[in-house]
């Protein structure tokens, strides 16, 4: 043993320093600031947040960013190319308001005239072309019609195009996202104002209310809501309230579901039973104990009724059960593009990508509170 | 006797997100043959981790050997490739785990799951192998054995799980079971007949055994040596009798202080103050050092190496240095060891008898 | 198990009464003749029509007549196409429907289950964040904007594929990726988190204890715990793919049953209408019913807890 080396005076009784070994190390988090703190850290639920924030601020002040209306109509302007200022050099993003195709012909020139009957151009005022290869006997040119010149439209610009009554698409678009949300959180508030209710009543009575009501439920999900919903639309006609109804009928049904199981299980929980041993009051219980443990639930759940309501209300649109001109929404535009997809794909491709990134956000962002919010993730 | 397995200053760390922990620092001991060896500790010293490494069962990544060997009959199995593992594993090494409501299969019958290591290890035909598994679960007394085989685990309540953990361990004669709290989530009373259990087949077969818990009693039961675990290291380690008539390092004082026992008159049990240490960041010295009330200065700069006590008995206390001032046990863990030369150590639990 | 049988049964057949029922009466609601189409006819012949279709006869009536042959498997003749039974319509336009569904749910599920294994066992990877974007976008986007992109895509630009209609395998390829995306990503996602879990239970240490080697521990412990709980997603995925019919089948002129109805709806051909809403509300809980019994047969946890019931 090296004891040559070693500190006589250091072999006398330790000075104790009680505080040091019971600090706790980490500071005490309140259930919400805990879930913030773990929601901030999941990347997807942030860019899911950051993208509905803007969507949401676009659906309320898109419309009005230029002067055109909403059901400006004007069969002149129609089905005009998407059009950007400062875009209209790069060709590829095809923002550049031009239309174009590819033809392929025995000779550069029969390419040419192709394109040019395509366009009903008789001159090459308007055109430009691209000759992709000549060889001989074979020429495929790519030719572009430079449509708001045209029209004499120079100094306009449509970001989104104009649809095939000349409306323009960069207004309808967001007024059509402002309509589709609109409806979803009318439809995912209702379904949890009636589903909290009905589950938390169910659960609360227990018994024989709990039996005929747990009955009701049984029978009432073995409709499919798809059945409900277009059967519904039939009878009301299609606008906003009759789908928003639609929508309800048996949307509050998994709500009512996860409310009741949850309340259940937590009436029951030893933490409940220890703090109504200490003498807690029933407000006490509800506030400290049932509410916080089932918002969270109820957040969730929500969170994912809200795409799901945007995608049936585009469905809806789309098997001919949606809202009727000139009303838009997110759907009524994918399905007035779908028939014109063929030639002017633009007209679907913008509702398309709104709607797919409200539904991507929802459902990272609802997940991501899922796991923030799961008490056991707490560590 | 011969060692069938050395462990030689086992260093085990987990990557975290928040860092290094250091789980094992430098772990050294042996078993010899037929002998029981029981690691207490509290929760977290690293008792699990250790065992686990000797099979080679934790988790990479997170979990990491980074430095020692582990000797199993002169080979080192920290070099063992993963093939080979499986071949050492459940043949000459088996482990029965805490809890028996989560360790068996819930989908695949007992009998296929005890099967399985037959087949595996002793190239046992179907048949043959599930003979052996009823002569089996009825070893570790399981009654209607020849039906319950081509039952599921749902079937079975907590001991009887037990059993046919046990029964999975055993199956093919290992050379050493481990066992990692086999009786922790039990009851009083099947925790004794596991434990009779286990001390029976050890005897009918020879193993040798490692025992984990945290229960002195136990220990006091079943072990021929004992090795005490803090933060990550062994800080005492001797024979039943070292570790209860005359333990040496405070941390040993502190947990047989805590330990109620039936014989004991006086009401008080002596608890260990605060709560271990941090793995992410030990404190400097002896990490025991600020829950020590016998601790000395130095314990705050430098560790303090093994010290030798007797020919069996070990201890990692400067309190063992010739230059330390004379300090005694406290008095209730001294009334304690009285108490336990009085009655003996070994107390065999006749209350588990009846079953 | 019989008696849990039985009474799932009983509940059906209330549900489908139930659905019957208000259809019926839903359908009575709705404005307009069903035979609005036929602008030329006169009054005396839209008389006649009704007539013949039992039309004027009191609504109590015509509910039991309608119930009485809802009972011998008659859903009644279709008011737009040349009088043609509706269960003859149905009988003809269903087997196109299933090919599709089927061959959806099963490249979905299994190209999932495989993403999903691979996700789980290379968890934190590049391969594992690839297959979580895929499910998100699988579960997100909704199939009919997948199958205008394809069809533009691939029919339109590319021509590689046909763009819409019926009859050789070409045509099925675009509308079962369309039906498939959804069932693939939600069974990616569940078989990645249960795996992960199943993968981390203290069983799987006890199988690795005994010595059992990384395929055993895999197919006969890992993947089999994992795989047994996707049969409680399918239903789910039974559903979407039911809602998926009715707008894919729209978007490639696929004569199946959604086709069909979605041409109902907007015809007012309310035979058609009724036959099809009972034959989805049946299939569906036809579903739920199968998957459950499904999932006590194969866990035999559920098993037991039938059995005892």
């Amino acid at each position: 043993m090296a004891k040559d080396n070693l500190d006589r005076d250091l072999f006398v009784p330790a000075k104790q320093d009680d505080e040091g070994s019971e600090k706790i190390q980490r500071p005490s988090l309140s259930y919400w600031q805990d879930a913030w703190i773990r929601l901030r850290k999941n990347k997807g639920a942030i860019f899911g947040m950051i993208v509905l924030f803007i969507i949401f601020i676009m659906a309320i002040i898109g419309p009005f960013f230029n002067e055109k209306g909403i059901n400006d109509q004007d069969l002149g302007l129609s089905k005009l190319p998407p059009r950007v200022q400062g875009l209209e050099d790069v060709r590829w993003l095809g923002l550049d308001g031009t239309k174009s195709d590819t033809f392929e012909a025995s000779s550069v020139e029969a390419a040419k005239e192709r394109l040019r009957q395509r366009y009903t151009q008789r001159d090459d005022e308007f055109m430009t072309y691209d000759v992709k290869s000549d060889k001989d006997g074979s020429a495929e040119v790519t030719g572009y019609f430079h449509i708001y010149e045209a029209k004499g439209l120079q100094d306009q610009y449509y970001w989104f195009g104009t649809d095939t009554l000349g409306r323009d698409l960069f207004t309808r678009t967001w007024y059509g996202t402002r309509i589709s949300l609109y409806i979803a959180f009318l439809a995912a508030a209702i379904d949890m104002v009636i589903g909290v209710a009905y589950g938390g009543i169910s659960a609360y009575y227990g018994g024989r209310v709990d039996d005929v009501m747990q009955r009701i439920i049984e029978i009432l999900v073995g409709i499919p809501n798809l059945v409900v919903v277009i059967l519904m639309i039939m009878i009301l006609d299609p606008g906003i309230i009759s789908i928003t109804i639609a929508l309800t009928i048996t949307g509050w049904i998994g709500m009512a579901r996860i409310v009741r199981g949850q309340v259940l299980k937590l009436k029951n929980q030893e933490f409940v039973l220890a703090s109504r041993t200490l003498g807690s009051s029933n407000t006490r219980i509800l506030s400290k104990h049932l509410i916080p443990n089932t918002l969270g639930m109820i957040i969730v759940n929500t969170m994912f009724t809200i795409p799901s309501a945007i995608f049936f209300e585009a469905f809806l649109s789309f098997i001919g059960l949606g809202l009727q001109s000139p009303q838009a929404s997110l759907g009524t535009l994918i399905n007035d593009g779908f028939k014109a997809l063929q030639i002017n794909p633009y007209i679907m491709i913008f509702p398309a990508i709104v709607i797919s990134l409200i539904m991507i956000a929802f459902n990272i962002l609802a997940d991501g509170l899922r796991d923030a919010l799961d008490p056991k993730m707490r560590e | 006797m011969e060692n069938i397995l050395e462990v030689k200053d086992l260093n085990i760390s987990f990557d975290t997100y928040g860092g290094e922990v250091k789980a094992i620092r430098g772990v050294s001991f042996d078993l010899k043959k037929g002998e029981t060896l029981a690691i207490v500790g509290e929760s977290g010293s690293g008792k699990s981790v250790t065992t686990r490494a000797i099979a080679r069962l934790i988790p990479s990544p997170p979990g990491r050997i980074t430095s020692g060997e582990i000797l199993f009959e002169g080979k080192d199995l920290v070099k063992a490739s993963e093939k080979q593992m499986q071949n050492i594993r459940g043949k000459d090494i088996s482990t029965i785990f805490q809890d028996p409501m989560t360790s068996l299969n819930p989908t695949m019958k007992i009998g296929n799951q005890i099967m399985e290591g037959l087949i595996k290890h002793q190239k046992m035909p179907r048949g043959q192998a599930k003979k052996r598994t009823v002569e089996l679960l009825e070893l570790v007394g399981l009654p209607n054995a020849s039906e319950r085989v081509d039952q599921y685990p749902h079937q079975f309540s907590g001991g009887q799980r037990q059993r046919v953990v046990v029964a999975i361990a055993l199956a093919c004669n290992p050379k050493i079971l481990i066992a990692d709290e086999p009786t922790t989530a039990l009851d009083v009373t099947i925790q004794a007949q596991i434990l009779e259990l286990m001390k029976d087949i050890q005897k009918k077969t020879d193993s040798s055994i490692i025992f984990i818990t945290h229960d002195l009693g136990v220990v006091a039961n079943v072990a021929d040596r004992v090795a005490v675990m803090y933060a990550g290291k062994i800080v005492e380690i001797g024979t039943v009798d070292d570790i209860f008539y005359n333990p040496k390092h405070p941390y040993t004082w502190g947990l047989l202080g805590s330990m109620p026992t039936l014989d004991s008159n006086e009401e008080e049990l002596v608890a260990i103050p605060g709560s271990p240490p941090d793995m992410l960041k030990p404190p400097k010295g002896d990490a025991f050092a600020p829950r020590n009330e016998y601790a000395l200065e130095i314990d705050k700069v430098q560790e303090p190496p093994m010290f030798k006590v007797s020919e069996t008995h070990y201890a990692a206390t400067w309190l063992l240095h010739e230059y330390a001032p004379d300090i005694e046990p406290p008095e209730a863990v001294k009334k304690r060891m009285k108490g336990f030369a009085k009655t003996g150590t070994i107390r065999t639990s006749e209350e588990g008898e009846k079953s | 198990m019989a008696k849990y049988i039985f009474q799932r049964l009983v509940y059906m057949f209330i549900t489908l009464f139930i659905i019957a029922t208000a259809s019926f009466f839903l359908m009575k609601q709705l404005p307009g003749s069903p035979f609005k189409a036929e602008e030329k006819l006169s009054a005396a012949q839209l008389e006649i029509l009704y007539e013949k279709y039992n039309l004027n006869d009191p609504l109590p009536i015509q509910y039991l007549n309608y119930l009485g042959n809802l009972f011998q498997g008659d859903l009644g003749v279709s008011f737009q196409m040349n009088n043609q039974p509706v269960t003859e319509i149905l009988m003809s336009r269903i087997p196109v429907s299933a090919h599709l569904g089927i061959q959806a749910m099963i490249i979905g599920t299994i190209i999932g289950m495989l993403l999903g294994v691979v996700a789980a066992l290379y968890s934190n990877s590049v391969i594992d964040y690839a297959s979580n974007i895929i499910s998100v976008i699988g579960i997100s986007i909704p199939s009919f904007i997948f199958a205008g992109l394809l069809q533009y895509y691939l029919g339109v630009e590319l021509g590689i594929l046909p763009v819409a209609f019926w009859g050789s395998f070409a045509h099925t390829i675009m509308p079962t990726i369309a039906l498939a995306i959804f069932p693939l990503a939600i069974s990616a996602r569940f078989v990645r988190t249960e795996l992960i879990e199943v993968l981390g239970s203290d069983y799987i240490v006890t199988a690795r204890a005994k010595g059992v080697s990384n395929a055993t521990l895999m197919f006969k412990h890992g993947l089999r715990n994992a795989l047994i709980p996707l049969v409680t997603v399918m239903g789910p995925m039974a559903v979407s793919l039911m809602t998926g019919t009715l707008v894919i089948e729209q978007i490639f002129a696929v004569p199946g049953i959604g086709e069909q109805f979605v041409t109902s709806i907007m015809t007012d051909d309310f035979p058609i209408i009724m036959g099809t809403t009972l034959f989805f509300a049946f299939f569906f809980i036809l579903i739920i019913l199968v998957i459950d019994i499904l999932y006590g047969i194969i866990d035999p946890r559920i098993r037991i807890a039938g059995g005892k019931d």
